[in-house]
């Protein structure tokens, strides 16, 4: 193979993190203007890689890696992001990385500012010459639309929704004009369908223009929608490349977990029809980005409701307002009694737990261990996972430990150990964290924003397998908010579409997509207004 | 590479990731200082005996900065608020007239209210400028400080040996002679008299190596608890902390007084084993010092525990100690021996600062 047609190549990449191998002897070549995969499990080792690729500082405080960078069939000898972006590779992370304090074009212009000369900047530094708001803002316009986004580019990054804040980083990362790689990590996992497929779209767009992607997702239809190549890792350890013509999502999938996926099965479970375990009236959220303004729900004790809408449209302000993260008004009872809202302790009182969508930072102490990322809630509100020595109470290491273990293995967490810091997890397992916390609270009802978000194939199912379980054998109720409607559709009884931060209504899991394409863009009360009907 | 080096190599990395640059800097630097000191001839078991006392004699200052930090206000410099409730405490306590152990009993529970009103009040204002506690908490510590020194001018007091001979107000500096100088120091202090020099004057202070135990063991216990589990998950992260029911406000404020309550203690230690009690502008920068030492231990902004100050205390001032004879023996112009001390004490704190980033 002729070396100079690769715009990149990775060759023989090997990386430990304090003596734990995460990567063996990993090939990579890109050429210009393709669109490869890297598909694994959580924990593969996909983000080590293309932090390697990226220069990141975790790599190299760690003791570096094994294995050299080409670009263009020269050694590249990347050591930090400033020196990865003037080789021209570009990055948009897995998580956000944004200054919320700063405007769109701001965050889009980070260190790359245009700046006109003043006599300041003639006299003494150009470092001192004054920012071209005007060329900034047309900059920041152009790569915004790149992206078909419509957003104005002076707004605050804080307050946007997630979905937005994925778009500002790509638009950022576009905006490079001698970008040669752009690394996507898990761009679509915070993004709802309809952006998801705007974003495969603006993929074609930049490949088009010579630019290689190199693309990290859990979603298998898109690599087969958009990517070239792909290539496969395990457990750190490279198991195939494949052509798109040649393969197909089953064989995809079993490369990337070493087995067959099944199916999520739905199965039976028993839901009280006579009584309602949770309802809103007029419920407000005042969640920046997702308000939900006045919307009423009844939630059957039992079921497994899903919420789902548009990314912005408010649904994920339906579960933070119940668990008291965010100012809300109006009523929620539960059991008929109503709740006082506000007040995160109560509704933790009250049996309900919620699994936060944002799990860095509302889902995790990233410094400390497993075991009591899993525990202190627990601890805290119920007094377990103590002991007791007359009026003095002391952690119960020993019970801490032995429940971070059962979780483990029950949601097949990878770590080195339970007492191993959160942050030094791999995504997924990070959110398989927070939902064994949750679950840890033994709630009645149990809020799950975006269980799914960032997790493999396998994980997912083990995920999925875990709510319906726990819904059929504890006769916990579920209240479910994804992006994800396929996943909705899989395990849900009813799911409630959101709209402009209202109850747009209710469809079965085997309505028609045609239904639920109507419901999400606000059309579906419009069309029965006209003559249809509503339940 | 034989096997035998291999192995050397790698527990010698995991050594330096465990221990960190600026700690085997400091240490090496403090047996050099410690041979130095042997070779030049100096008294190698009093000398041992100074570290240990100026170490313990800091060490619950020090202490008192993990509450700070753990919570989540960050390095406590308005320990000063702290020391001045101890201060207080001292003064009525002799005031009242109490000698030995019971003035310095007495002094401890006289200090601990006013500690905790105060933390109260210190901790409802850093609740208010969350963000930028550290730089409020500096000016907050000096001005307590500046304030406090006309408070001491208009104290009526009638104890002797504390009142200007003339008109009102407290001495600058109240020696503790016959109240309780040295209650710790030389409780069970061991060997005692004469077999001093069987041990080339190497002396343990029992009473004050137990006294700081127990409060070393008290916060290890405040740690455990679940007030202190949830302070750690307050400081570690306030977002987390609400999600989980938390009060943060309640959290912070706990830390604070904790950390005020400490200093105040601390401080009537250092007291007893320094023979004085100093008031007016000599708590102004003790903060300084405490925050050095947790910093040199291996603390950072957002984590502390006992560790970081056992380490970082005997790093601190058993170099300051070892320094001064050091320097005294090599620069027999006295006031360059002083200069030294100031440089190299300094020096570490200026140090320890630059390293106040912390984290990742
Ligand atoms: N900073 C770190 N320190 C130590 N180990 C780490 C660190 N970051 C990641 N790891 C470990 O390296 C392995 C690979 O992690 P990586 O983040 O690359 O996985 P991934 O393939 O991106 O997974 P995911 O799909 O969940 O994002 C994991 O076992 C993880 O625990
Ligand atoms: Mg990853």
């Amino acid at each position: 193979m002729e070396t100079a047609n690769f715009v990149l190549q990775m060759k023989g990449i090997g990386k430990e993190y304090y003596g734990t191998r995460v990567l063996e002897n990993i090939n990579i070549n890109l050429a210009p203007g393709e669109i490869h995969a890297v598909l694994g499990e959580n924990g593969a080792g996909k983000s080590t890689l293309m932090n390697i690729l990226f220069g990141m500082s975790v790599i190299h405080s760690t003791g570096g890696f094994e294995g050299e960078v080409l670009i263009n069939g020269e050694s590249a000898n990347i050591k930090s992001p400033v020196e990865a972006m003037e080789a021209g590779i570009g990055m948009v992370h897995q998580e956000f990385m944004l200054i919320p304090e700063y405007t769109i074009t701001e965050n889009i212009k980070l260190n790359r500012e245009i700046t006109k000369p003043n006599i300041f900047s003639r006299l003494i530094s150009n470092k001192l010459e004054t920012l071209d708001r005007i060329e900034m803002n047309k900059d920041a316009k152009k790569a915004l639309k790149t992206l078909d986004l419509n957003i104005e580019e002076w707004i605050k990054i804080a307050g946007l929704p997630v979905g937005y804040m994925q778009f500002v980083e790509i638009a950022r990362e576009i905006d490079k004009s001698n970008l040669k790689v752009l690394v996507f990590d898990e761009p679509t996992a915070v993004l709802t369908e309809s952006e998801a497929s705007n974003l495969l779209d603006a993929m074609r767009t930049i490949s088009s223009k010579g630019i290689a992607i190199l693309f990290i997702t859990h979603r298998l239809d898109e690599v087969m929608e958009v990517a070239d190549n792909m290539t496969v890792l395990r457990d750190g350890k490279l198991v195939g490349v494949r052509k798109k013509e040649e393969t197909s999502i089953d064989e995809l999938a079993e490369m990337m977990v070493g087995r067959k996926i099944n199916k999520v099965e739905k199965g039976t479970n028993t839901i009280d029809e006579s009584v309602y375990k949770l309802e809103l009236k007029n419920f407000s959220v005042d969640m920046p980005g997702e308000k939900i303004k006045g919307m009423d729900l009844k939630v059957r004790k039992g079921e497994i409701i899903g919420i789902g809408g548009l990314a912005g449209q408010g649904k994920i302000g339906v579960a933070n307002g119940v668990a008291g993260l965010y100012p809300s008004k109006g009523e929620v009872l539960i059991d008929g009694t109503p709740l006082p809202l506000n007040n995160p302790k109560e509704s933790i009182n009250r049996r309900i737990a919620f699994v936060s969508e944002d799990r860095r930072a509302v889902g995790l102490l990233l410094d400390i261990g497993i075991d009591m990322n899993i525990a202190v809630t627990a601890m805290q509100n119920k007094g377990g996972f103590l002991k007791h020595y007359g009026i003095f109470s002391q952690q119960d290491t020993k019970a801490i430990k032995e429940h971070a273990e059962k979780m483990r293995k029950e949601l097949d967490i990878r770590c080195t150990g339970v007492d191993q810091p959160t942050r030094r997890l791999s995504g997924g397992n990070q959110q398989k964290v927070c939902i064994a916390r949750a679950l840890t609270l033994e709630p009645e009802i149990l809020f799950v924003s975006e269980p799914t978000r960032g997790i493999d194939v396998g994980a997912k199912k083990l995920v999925l397998d875990t709510l319906v379980k726990l819904n059929q054998e504890k006769g916990m109720t579920i209240v479910m908010t994804s992006s994800e409607l396929g996943e909705l559709r899989s395990v849900c009884d009813r799911i409630a579409i959101i709209n402009e931060g209202k109850l747009e209504g209710i469809l079965s899991p085997d309505d028609s997509d045609k239904d639920y394409g109507l419901m999400m863009a606000g059309n579906y009360s419009k069309k029965a207004n006209s003559g249809g009907e509503v339940e | 590479m034989t096997e035998k080096a291999m192995s050397f190599s790698t527990a010698w990395k995991s050594f330096y990731a465990k221990a960190g640059l600026p700690r085997i800097v400091i240490g090496v630097f403090f047996i050099f200082l410690n041979i130095v000191s042997i070779v030049i001839g100096i008294s190698f078991g009093s000398l041992m005996t100074d570290v240990i006392i100026r170490a313990l004699m800091n060490m619950i200052l020090v202490l008192a900065m993990v509450p700070g930090i753990r919570s989540g206000i960050g390095l406590n410099f308005g320990l000063p608020l702290g020391i001045l409730c101890g201060l207080l405490g001292g003064v009525i306590s002799i005031e009242l007239d109490f000698t030995g152990a019971m003035g310095f009993l007495m002094a401890i529970l006289i200090a601990i209210p006013f500690a905790i009103i105060v933390g109260i009040a210190y901790g409802w204002l850093l609740n208010r400028v969350k963000g930028s506690e550290m730089m409020v908490a500096t000016y907050v510590g000096f001005s307590a400080v500046s304030l406090m020194s006309i408070g001491w001018m208009l104290l009526p007091l009638n104890a002797p040996e504390m009142a200007w001979p003339m008109g009102m107000g407290v001495r600058t500096t109240i020696s503790l002679e016959g109240r309780f100088n040295h209650i710790l120091n030389d409780f069970w202090r061991f060997p005692t008299g004469d077999m001093d020099l069987s041990f080339g004057g190497f002396e343990i202070p029992t009473g004050l190596i137990l006294f700081v135990s127990f409060m070393l063991f008290v916060m290890w216990v405040i740690n455990r608890s679940k007030m202190g589990i949830a302070m750690k998950t307050v400081g570690a992260n306030p977002k987390f902390a609400t999600a989980s029911g938390l009060n943060v406000n309640f959290y912070r404020m706990f830390g604070t007084v904790l950390s005020t309550v400490f200093g105040a203690i601390g401080i009537l230690v250092y007291a007893q084993s320094f023979g004085f009690l100093q008031l007016y502008l000599a708590p102004m920068f003790m903060g300084f010092a405490a925050v050095a030492g947790v910093l040199i231990g291996g603390a950072n902004v957002r984590d502390a525990n006992i560790s970081h100050v056992i380490i970082g205390t005997f790093l601190f001032q058993g170099l300051l100690v070892i320094a001064l004879p050091v320097a005294n023996n090599i620069m027999t112009l006295g006031s360059l021996a002083e200069i030294t001390r100031l440089v190299v004490s300094n020096g570490i704190i200026l140090y320890a600062l630059t390293q106040v980033t912390g984290g990742d």
